[in-house]
């Protein structure tokens, strides 16, 4: 694998191995993924885009699938806190 | 504002995994304009997802589809808009995929069952948690429960065993007489249809317990224990993961989208694998559950059949006869014991979508009036996770898939003429 990359997460910087996707930036960084409509925090339950329960903003895209997508460098990602 | 691109096939491959790539292979190699789509970032499908190592049994078939001709894109095939066109969407990018013939690959995914705390976060599918790893999820250290049924279980044990992972417990619920009974049929089986079971080495030294199965998982942000019923006693394990799944079931919505006759969950296919669809083919795991050699073989002979090789397609009928006797002894080994339809407390979450609660749920008599009173299965895995679990704890009978097959975003149906792009609004909640 090559060198690692740093995304933010909320803000802050991540530091994942590279060929992370986005849903594993969010464990690594101790982070829910979205916040469910009774107020839970939920976190990546199927890890193959059938669940969304692992959906973010992605440089400003709302509601992609943080398992399907790769991590890359700088990348800005956001959650519904 | 959403790219549009529009490509021919004459023969077009939804799914990326054994089945698909086998599919691609046998009809390029046959001189066939082929295309392969999938919705994730690297091919291979669930089990040779991201493993690259040379000489493997996934490296050999991506390397010869590589080479085979047949263009491999990246995508998720959400919408039919006309006979013989498929749309695809990745990104910012929609293609507009027609075909001839269409070969359906779609896999499988895991079943979840709701019991008290499976919504924690750090509580995953088995094939989940190894998907993550997979994706680079560091497991060196971590305790880690892997629970539920099937023979996944111990292919993931033993993947995160290898990844550093400490396994506290592999927990099937099978009972020790299905699966004494099911090692004798291995036996009889010269090849290893599933990966679990050639994976002895690894798996030493890890306790495996039949006649169990979580009861509930606690911690206060991402889960921290989880209570095991084992052999009628109750133990309570510490974790960092749980991993959790129970056996798999068919991908099976995009054949239903294209009216492809169904049954038992399953779509039905005749010698050739073809649907009752004209022109189109369905391979692997949603024909039924039987394992990575299964779906290879429906593969090739969805590929060869496509691409009118009748003949070399046929010479294959027998090999894959024999894993279809297997596949049928899978699915009896790990039927789910009646026990687990009492998993859910009244105030467990069933619709993880929609937070719909069992209590809500277990006085409505069908799916459509449980759907329609409490939004189940309204949310954005339209049912995908809670539609299984509801077939299980009601034995409620899906409903028919309204398109669009997967969420689309809204900039993704521009373009769509009058009536399509209306019914996909109103079912996309405008997204
Ligand atoms: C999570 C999980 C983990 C597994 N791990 C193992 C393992 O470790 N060992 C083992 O022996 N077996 C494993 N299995 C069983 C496995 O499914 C089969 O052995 C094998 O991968 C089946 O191959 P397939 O080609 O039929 O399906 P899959 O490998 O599931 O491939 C189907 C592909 O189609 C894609 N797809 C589905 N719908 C669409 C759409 N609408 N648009 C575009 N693409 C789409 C999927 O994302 C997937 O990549 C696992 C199954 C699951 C669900
Ligand atoms: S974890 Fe289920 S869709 Fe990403």
């Amino acid at each position: 694998m090559s060198s690692p990359l740093t995304v933010t997460v909320n803000g802050a910087p991540i530091v994942v191995p590279s060929g992370a996707t986005v849903a594993v930036a969010m464990v690594i960084a101790g982070k829910a993924c979205r916040v469910s409509v009774g107020g839970e925090p939920r976190g990546p339950l199927c890890g193959m885009g059938i669940c969304f329960e692992c959906r973010v903003a992605i440089n400003g895209q709302p509601h992609r699938p943080g398992c399907q997508i790769l991590c890359e460098q700088g990348m800005d990602v956001r959650t519904d806190e | 504002m959403s790219r549009r691109m529009r490509q021919r096939f004459e023969v077009l491959v939804v799914g990326g995994g054994p089945a698909g790539i086998a599919a691609a292979v046998r009809a390029a190699e046959a001189g066939r304009r082929v295309g392969i789509v999938d919705d994730n970032a690297t091919l291979g499908g669930q089990i040779w997802r991201g493993e690259s190592e040379a000489g493997s049994e996934a490296s050999r078939w991506t390397e010869r589809l590589r080479s085979s001709g047949a263009s491999l894109l990246r995508g998720r095939i959400f919408y039919q808009p006309e006979p013989c066109v498929l749309l695809a969407e990745a990104d910012d990018l929609v293609q507009e995929l027609s075909y001839e013939k269409l070969i359906l690959a779609t896999g499988a995914r895991e079943r979840f069952l709701p019991f008290p705390g499976w919504t924690l976060p750090n509580v995953m599918g088995a094939g989940g948690l190894q998907a993550m790893v997979k994706c680079g999820l560091p497991m060196q250290g971590k305790r880690v429960v892997v629970a539920g049924t099937g023979p996944l279980l111990l292919a993931v044990a033993a993947y995160l065993s290898q990844h550093g992972a400490e396994i506290e417990m592999i927990c099937e619920q099978a009972s020790w007489t299905s699966l004494a009974w099911f090692s004798v049929a291995l036996l009889a089986q010269p090849s290893k249809i599933f990966q679990g079971f050639q994976l002895k080495k690894e798996l030493v030294g890890i306790k495996f317990s039949p006649n169990s199965w979580p009861v509930a998982a606690s911690g206060r942000t991402t889960v921290e224990s989880v209570t095991i019923s084992r052999r009628g006693k109750l133990e309570t394990i510490p974790c960092d993961y749980l991993a959790c799944g129970f056996h798999l079931v068919p991908n099976i919505e995009v054949p239903v989208v294209l009216g492809c006759e169904i049954q038992d969950g399953c779509a039905r296919v005749d010698d050739l694998q073809r649907t009752s669809v004209a022109e189109v083919f369905c391979a692997g795991e949603p024909t039924g559950i039987g394992g990575v050699e299964l779906s290879l073989i429906e593969g090739e002979i969805a590929g060869l059949a496509a691409a009118g090789r009748i003949a070399e397609a046929s010479s294959l009928f027998g090999k894959r006869e024999k894993l279809r006797l297997f596949a049928k002894r899978l699915d009896r080994t790990f039927r789910l014991r009646s026990e687990l339809t009492n998993l859910p407390q009244p105030e467990t979450i069933v619709c993880r979508c929609e937070d719909v609660r069992y209590s809500h749920l277990r006085d409505h008599i069908s799916w459509r009036a449980a759907k329609l009173q409490t939004r189940c299965g309204m949310g954005a895995c339209q049912g995908r996770v809670c539609g299984p679990a509801t077939q299980f704890l009601f034995k409620w009978n899906p409903d028919s898939v309204r398109p669009p097959i997967f969420p689309a975003r809204i900039e993704s149906l521009a373009g769509l003429t009058g009536d399509s792009k209306q019914e996909l609004c109103e079912t996309t909640g405008g997204r």
